[in-house]
């Protein structure tokens, strides 16, 4: 250093740093580390969430690895109170168990996991949840997280107590016991048990545990989940159906989703090949034909020369690039989308029938889109009138992938695509920029191989055009059907009214004209009570728009994606029963609100075998 | 259209009964025999339509202006032949229905019985609640009073045949003796209050015995009527002097049109100069929308409209305390009444409502009062009946 620019340092009051002390201070962060930091990126900004997060993220992981198996899905969550802010977290499944040597990385290791590398739909995708759930408990209470799994009858079960080094975001196993025959956790054989203690709140009510378990269970109506809350109540989910949702395929991606650095990371990445098999090989939707297509275009964008048989190894950024905007400028066939497996509008409608006391329900499954070059499908049912209240805002269940969304409401595309759905046109009262008001409950589900969430705690899904788009349709279909019903109804109490008003002075037509001519009074009053009867048949009968006579029977009656309870009184279930009598077992469900419904409620068998496929 | 509110609906409670027919009933044995025999006709059309799962209806004469005719060879409001059919199974024609229907009934029951009913009694004798519901037969008089007209007019019978009155209004004085329901009346004797005209004034109950009157004065309302009285004004100028209280009733009506058509007496009106005393004219002499049906024997055409008019103001230099400003209502009243076929053609009616429109003021003939007590009927009234030509409108 030159003593005049020494002696200007020095002239300084404060001691300033060197770029050797700084050099001294900077260090990797590692990503646990981050997290540790940054917990509210993950989902526990609060006591009351974090508990929530916790449970959301066992049983996803849970649900996901049951499905995968092939395994009906059987998960116990239980929530003991120790202390008036602590608590213990304990998840049980029947899943396929965990090798023990994945253990250490699952539960200790954030960002490591199956999902995160694939294009597949799957309720995880990132590998962060259950360890950063076991890394929020060792920070909030010091203890360590216990796992035991098993992987099958012969195997012995590991029971494998684990501590997150959050500097070097790896764990730390505390004790590892192996107990060879433990069939007393697992009768099924298998399975996975994690016990997690943590800092938190239980609160009853929006938001809850409860209410995220409750529409879980209509989500996944295969799945049977039993809950005990610190309160030590135990509410039983049972099963609706006896079979698994097709098995979602796996796809690779699709061109149209790839950026120019995602493009080249796979050039590099990549087996060495020809342009042609690597095209083929590592999208979807990318034939032998269409890859001669693209290349011959990319050669076209480019001075350099690119045929099917030139090497991957060869392609600099310039050939990229061309091969990237040759992709841009060809139409590619949209992605497969048996890789996405709906919930189906009449499973959807059974999940609503049995959570929410309304007198009409209606769906609609929209067809497979792609954002992004992602394929994903929106689903959306709704639920109006019945015991719902009828002055408040209409309220939005949202499901991504099967798994209920609690918060951040406002930043959904789901929601956003509600506000902007003119539900005026259906009958319902919106103020300006708002949700509609009225006895209504929206149901939106988004299926994709990448559900595209605004934070990394998947409580958002992020608002794309493509997903807006296909939103609104859905709404707009649902809505359609709500307003036809409306009017119905409407027309239907007039019809009513007319009648009632006619038969209300038939009695003393009759009485008068008997004491004037003295007939019978009783012969005339049938007469024209049954003239009245037909009066106001003949009414329901009225012509459309075209001036064609309307089908006297409800249009939506004959529409399968359409419930309507005619009498409330009547129990849903008995309805639901005549409905869904070839399609869906019915089993009770605790109904909402209901206190004794909450206690558990035993299984009823009925025998049925459920087959969803129709 | 718009008629003159009469004060018809506000009856007094008490329906008063009138006295049983000690001699005759007040509609003759044959007359009544018909009017049953209408009514059961009536009830039959319903009960055999509705044992044939028809339509049952009825049908009744619109009252309205586009359904009336101006005669103008008899020079009277008669009714046109366009009917509206009230049905059972219309949501709006439904309750009128059974109103109508029960009315009928009551008329019955009141014939059989020969005795007559206020228009409030029939209101009364027709409420009840409908069996099974909160809902009464009628709500108001105001609801019987309008389906009882239309039941009138449906059957082709008067009120009085249908044994209902309405609440006596109208007074007479003047050199005529008359019987009524077998009672001698000297209208030269009344005092100070005048023969109360009744509501039925058929030939069946007031017969005109003597009289020596040789015009009629009708004068718009009582107040005017007691002045001429007190001067005795019947008496120096020989005639009868009669008051309608606003809107002449059909009692008196029917009353003036018998003195005019029975007697020959010339009929002279005394009204207010504003939109409403020409209607009250108007109705007198070509008769009322609302009971063109009756036209025929309540208009007088011949009766001549005396005063106040418009130009008076300034012939009589009035102090301008009398003027009672026109407001929009009146404005148009006037206009409405200047467009009527019968004002139409006539070019001194057209300068008189020309005259009080550009006025901007109506008068009342209480105004006069304003020059001295009794200057109506000293000096405007004797004045006018010298030279009618002059000052009369036809």
């Amino acid at each position: 250093m030159p003593p005049a620019a020494a002696a200007t340092r020095k002239k300084k009051s404060r001691k300033a740093a060197t770029a050797e002390s700084m050099a001294a201070m900077q260090r990797e962060i590692s990503v646990s580390e981050f997290f540790a930091k940054n917990r509210h990126l993950l989902g526990f900004d609060n006591p009351r969430k974090a508990v929530l997060t916790t449970v959301k993220e066992a049983v996803d992981n849970a649900l996901d690895a049951c499905e995968e198996a092939g395994i009906l899905p059987d998960i116990s969550v239980q929530m003991l109170q120790l202390d008036e802010t602590r608590f213990k977290i304990t998840i049980q499944d029947n899943g396929p168990g965990i090798v023990r040597r994945q253990i250490e990385n699952i539960f200790g290791k954030l960002l490591y996991g199956s999902k995160f590398h694939r294009m597949k739909m799957s309720r995880g995708q990132q590998g962060i949840g259950i360890s950063a759930a076991g890394m929020y408990g060792l920070m909030t209470t010091g203890k360590p997280v216990r796992i035991i799994s098993k992987t099958g009858k012969r195997k012995p079960a590991h029971e494998v107590v684990l501590k997150i080094d959050t500097s070097k975001n790896r764990a730390e196993v505390v004790s590892d016991t192996e107990h060879p025959e433990d069939d007393k956790h697992f009768p099924d054989g298998h399975g996975t048990i994690v016990a997690i203690e943590l800092e938190g709140k239980y609160q009853k009510g929006r938001q809850s545990i409860d209410e995220y378990l409750e529409q879980t269970a209509i989500a996944n109506p295969h799945a049977r989940i039993t809950w005990t809350s610190p309160t030590n109540e135990t509410v039983e989910f049972p099963r609706a159906m006896d079979e698994l949702p097709a098995e979602a395929k796996e796809i690779k991606p699709h061109p149209k989703g790839i950026e120019l650095g995602t493009l080249i990371q796979m050039l590099e990445r990549t087996e060495p090949t020809s342009v042609s098999s690597f095209l083929q090989n590592e999208f979807s939707r990318v034939g032998q034909r269409k890859a001669s297509d693209l290349i011959k275009l990319a050669d076209k964008k480019t001075s350099k020369t690119i045929t099917p048989r030139t090497r991957i190894s060869t392609m600099g950024h310039d050939e990229a690039e061309a091969l990237y905007k040759a992709i841009q400028d060809t139409s590619i066939m949209a992605p497969p989308t048996d890789c996405l497996v709906p919930i189906g509008s009449r499973a959807l409608l059974a999940g609503l029938l049995k959570e929410v006391q309304a007198e009409f329900f209606a769906a609609a499954t929209r067809p497979p889109a792609v954002y992004r070059g992602n394929p994903f499908q929106m689903e959306v049912a709704i639920a109006f009138g019945g015991d719902l209240p009828r002055d408040d805002s209409a309220r939005i269940l949202r499901f991504a992938n099967r798994v209920p969304l609690l918060y951040q409401q406002s930043a959904c595309s789901s929601f956003k695509a509600v506000l902007e759905t003119g539900w005026k046109n259906y009958g319902l009262s919106q103020p300006r920029g708002s949700l509609p008001t009225g006895p209504l409950v929206v149901m939106v589900h988004m299926a994709s191989v990448w559900v595209p969430f605004t934070s990394e705690s998947k409580e958002a899904i992020a608002d794309y055009d493509e997903i807006r788009k296909e939103l609104r349709l859905a709404l707009q279909e649902c809505g359609r059907k709500l307003g036809t019903y409306l009017r119905r109804r409407q027309k239907m109490k007039k019809e009513a009214e007319r009648r009632s008003v006619f038969e209300r002075y038939i009695g003393e037509i009759a009485t008068a004209c008997h004491n004037i001519t003295g007939t019978d009074a009783r012969a005339l009053f049938v007469a024209l009570k049954k003239i009245a009867a037909r009066k106001t048949e003949e009414a329901d009968q009225t012509l459309d728009q075209d001036g064609k006579v309307v089908d006297t029977r409800d249009p939506l009656e004959k529409d399968d994606d359409v419930i309507i309870l005619h009498d409330r009184s009547a129990h849903p279930d008995d309805e639901a029963d005549a409905l869904f009598k070839d399609d869906i077992p019915s089993r009770k469900l605790p109904r909402r609100g209901s206190k004794a419904a909450k206690r558990t409620v035993s299984r009823k068998k009925t025998g049925k075998k459920a087959s969803r496929k129709r | 259209m718009a008629k003159k509110k009469t004060s018809k609906k506000a009856t007094t409670k008490k329906a008063a009964r009138k006295k049983t027919s000690r001699r005759r009933g007040p509609v003759s044995a044959k007359r009544d025999a018909e009017t049953i025999a209408s009514i059961e006709g009536l009830a039959e059309q319903v009960t055999k339509d509705g044992l044939k799962g028809r339509d049952p209806s009825v049908e009744i004469p619109l009252r309205t202006v586009s359904n009336m005719n101006w005669n103008k060879r008899k020079r009277i409001l008669e009714m046109g032949d366009a009917t509206q059919s009230r049905e059972l199974f219309n949501v709006g024609q439904a309750r009128k229905f059974m109103q109508t229907l029960l009315l009928a009934k009551g008329c019955k029951d009141l014939i059989e019985a020969q005795k007559t009913l206020s228009l409030r009694g029939m209101y009364y004798m027709s409420l009840h609640t409908i069996e099974g519901t909160k809902e009464k037969t009628f709500n108001e008089q105001s609801e019987s009073d309008t389906v009882l007209e239309d039941l009138e007019v449906g059957l082709g019978g008067l009120r009085e045949e249908l044994h209902v009155f309405a609440k006596k209004r109208g007074t007479m004085v003047g050199n005529i003796t008359i019987e009524d329901n077998g009672d001698e009346i000297d209208c030269r004797r009344m005092g100070t209050g005048g023969y109360a005209i009744p509501s039925i004034c058929e030939p069946s109950v007031i017969q005109f015995k003597q009289c020596d009157a040789k015009f009629v004065l009708h004068v718009e309302k009582d107040t005017v009527w007691s002045r001429f009285n007190e001067d005795r004004f019947w008496e120096k100028h020989n005639c009868i002097l009669t008051e309608g209280s606003g809107q002449p009733p059909r009692g008196v009506r029917r009353l003036l049109h018998r003195l005019n058509k029975e007697l020959g007496l010339p009929i002279y009106c005394l009204l207010d100069c504003d939109p409403w005393g020409h209607y009250i004219y108007s109705v007198i002499k070509q008769g009322s929308i609302n009971l063109a049906f009756e036209s025929e024997r309540m208009a007088i055409p011949d009766a001549k409209f005396m005063g106040i008019r418009a130009e008076d103001y300034d012939r009589y230099d009035l102090s301008s305390d009398v003027r009672i400003a026109l407001n929009d209502r009146d404005v148009t009243r006037a206009r409405q009444i200047a467009d009527y076929p019968w004002f139409k053609d006539k070019k001194p009616w057209q300068k008189e409502i020309k005259k009080l429109l550009s006025n901007g003021f109506k008068m009342e003939v209480e105004s006069l009062i304003t020059k001295d007590i009794s200057y109506v009927t000293e000096v405007y009234v004797p004045e006018r009946l010298k030279d009618k030509g002059k000052y009369f409108l036809d």
